[in-house]
């Protein structure tokens, strides 16, 4: 098994006119959590969008598990065990909560069982016939998380997913993310709250207009600070 | 350049050949619909749908299993043909020799099961919260690897048998003219935007109740029985514009 699981070369994305990602050049190793930090619009979004070819259209190659998934359709690449956490979270209004938890298809092997998620998530047990978007932000961001832990995803997109979200909750998440971590999850998250991801990454990218501009390791992190603060003003 | 009735000479041979391949389905259309008239005496409404179907199967053959088009040209008619087949045997044989009254019951009784049956199947089942996502938000249903594009087709297939079946019930009760399948249409969209585009439910509710409003209007005021539906639609699109049962 090689070691790299994910890896992005000479990635364009547009939408429309707009040319959004211009050359984005990265790559994810197979337990490793990753994180990616920009300013707003620093595309971000679109990078984790563009993995699962859910942007307009895109070019160059995005290579998952040592297959070129360019030219795949979404839910084709989904199947080589891709999961997505949304940004905007993706609670499904005309489903209740079991259904939204039940609605991802089954990817692979190896899925967490129900009763597996209910004891990581007791909220979502007690709420299950509640519409999902009767939930509370937090809840929510707890579903759109756990869904995809049930399929056998590998590889987890995280788009923001502590955006918005009170102290409490955003530790509850921080400690979910840890556990995924350690149970040899593999993990791209988009992060505005920096030390969220400063806790949780192995190594950080830095976006800025579309292009990965900087790259480090966790270690080199306190180097880095005046770097960082330059590129987002922490 | 030349002109006849001030059409230019060149673009006629193209429009002849289309009026030629249309003119090529509406013969073996109606081929099919005389032979079931003459002999069987009854209007298939159905045949439009069985049309559909055959372009279906020989969509679907080529895509699941690569059937080619020359034998899907044998093959598809078959399947179609057996399916009426078993839609004659099991349904229409039957019904020949009902009384009137008798049949309305039953055309009401098979209505309400076959809604009911398909508003189950979407309210309470893990397909039809499928389908629901599918309503809602599809790129991202997709993202988590269904496979949208096949659900879509099997989508429009159901609601093509809707459509066959209901063809079928109407077809020994509703009086004969060139005209029914298109003003049918008509009504059944107005139903379709008073229940509330994609609401099941609203078009279960609001086409039995629009039928028997219409029904009424007949008995008390028939010069308006033709557009009262749509009367209906015009309120309902100014006092709630997503529809009785839809979401805002
Ligand atoms: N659907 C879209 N159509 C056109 N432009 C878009 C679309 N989505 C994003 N963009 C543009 O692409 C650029 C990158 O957006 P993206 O959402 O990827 O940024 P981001 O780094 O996730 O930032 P944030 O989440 O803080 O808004 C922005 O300039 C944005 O305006
Ligand atoms: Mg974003």
């Amino acid at each position: 098994m090689a070691a790299e699981l994910l890896r992005a070369t000479a990635l364009h994305a547009y939408y429309g006119e707009s040319h959004v990602l211009q050359g984005v050049e990265y790559h994810v190793n197979r337990g490793e959590v990753v994180t990616l930090l920009g300013r707003n619009g620093a595309g971000r979004t679109t990078t984790l969008k563009a993995m699962l070819g859910l942007v307009g259209s895109r070019c160059g190659s995005v290579m998952i598990d040592g297959r070129e998934t360019i030219s795949l359709a979404p839910h084709q690449i989904a199947h080589l065990g891709v999961g997505y956490c949304p940004e905007e979270r993706g609670i499904y209004a005309s489903l209740s909560t079991e259904e939204n938890l039940l609605l991802p298809p089954a990817l692979a092997p190896g899925g967490m069982s129900i009763a597996e998620i209910y004891a990581m998530f007791p909220n979502l047990q007690e709420r299950r016939a509640s519409r999902g978007t009767h939930l509370s932000g937090g809840e929510q961001q707890m579903l759109a998380l756990a869904r995809i832990l049930r399929t056998g995803a590998r590889l987890l997109l995280l788009d923001e997913i502590s955006e918005g979200l009170a102290p409490v909750i955003v530790h509850a998440l921080s400690r979910t993310v840890q556990r995924l971590r350690e149970q040899g999850y593999t993990i791209v998250m988009a992060e505005q709250n920096f030390r969220f991801a400063a806790l949780l990454a192995d190594r950080f990218y830095i976006m800025e207009r579309g292009r990965m501009v900087e790259g480090f390791t966790a270690r080199e992190l306190p180097d880095k600070m005046t770097l960082l603060r330059r590129y987002l003003g922490v | 350049m030349t002109e006849i009735l001030g059409i230019p000479v060149a673009v006629i041979p193209g429009q002849l050949m289309l009026g030629l391949v249309n003119g090529s389905f509406y013969a073996m259309l109606s081929l099919g619909l005389a032979l079931i008239f003459g002999l069987m005496g009854v209007v298939n409404f159905a045949h439009g749908a069985f049309y559909t179907l055959g372009a279906f199967a020989a969509l679907l053959g080529l895509q699941w299993f690569g059937i080619n088009y020359w034998i899907a040209l044998l093959l598809a008619p078959l399947v179609v043909g057996l399916l009426g087949i078993l839609v004659e045997r099991l349904l229409l044989r039957r019904l020949y020799r009902l009384d009137p009254p008798l049949y309305r019951a039953w055309v009401i009784i098979a209505s309400v099961v076959v809604c009911f049956a398909t508003w189950f199947v979407i309210e309470r089942t893990r397909l039809g919260a499928t389908l629901r996502a599918a309503t809602e938000n599809a790129p991202l249903l997709q993202a988590f690897g269904v496979n949208v594009p096949l659900l879509m087709a099997a989508t429009y297939g159901g609601g093509v048998a809707l459509a066959a079946l209901a063809g079928v019930l109407a077809a020994p009760v509703v009086l004969v003219n060139s005209h029914m399948g298109t003003s049918l249409v008509i009504v059944v969209f107005a139903v379709v935007v008073i229940g509330g585009m994609g609401s099941m439910l609203g078009a279960i509710v609001s086409g039995l109740v629009l039928g028997l409003v219409e029904g009424f209007t007949k008995v008390i005021y028939p010069e308006a029985s033709n557009i009262v539906v749509f009367i209906i639609m015009a309120l309902v699109l100014i006092l709630r514009p997503a529809g009785l049962f839809g979401k805002e």
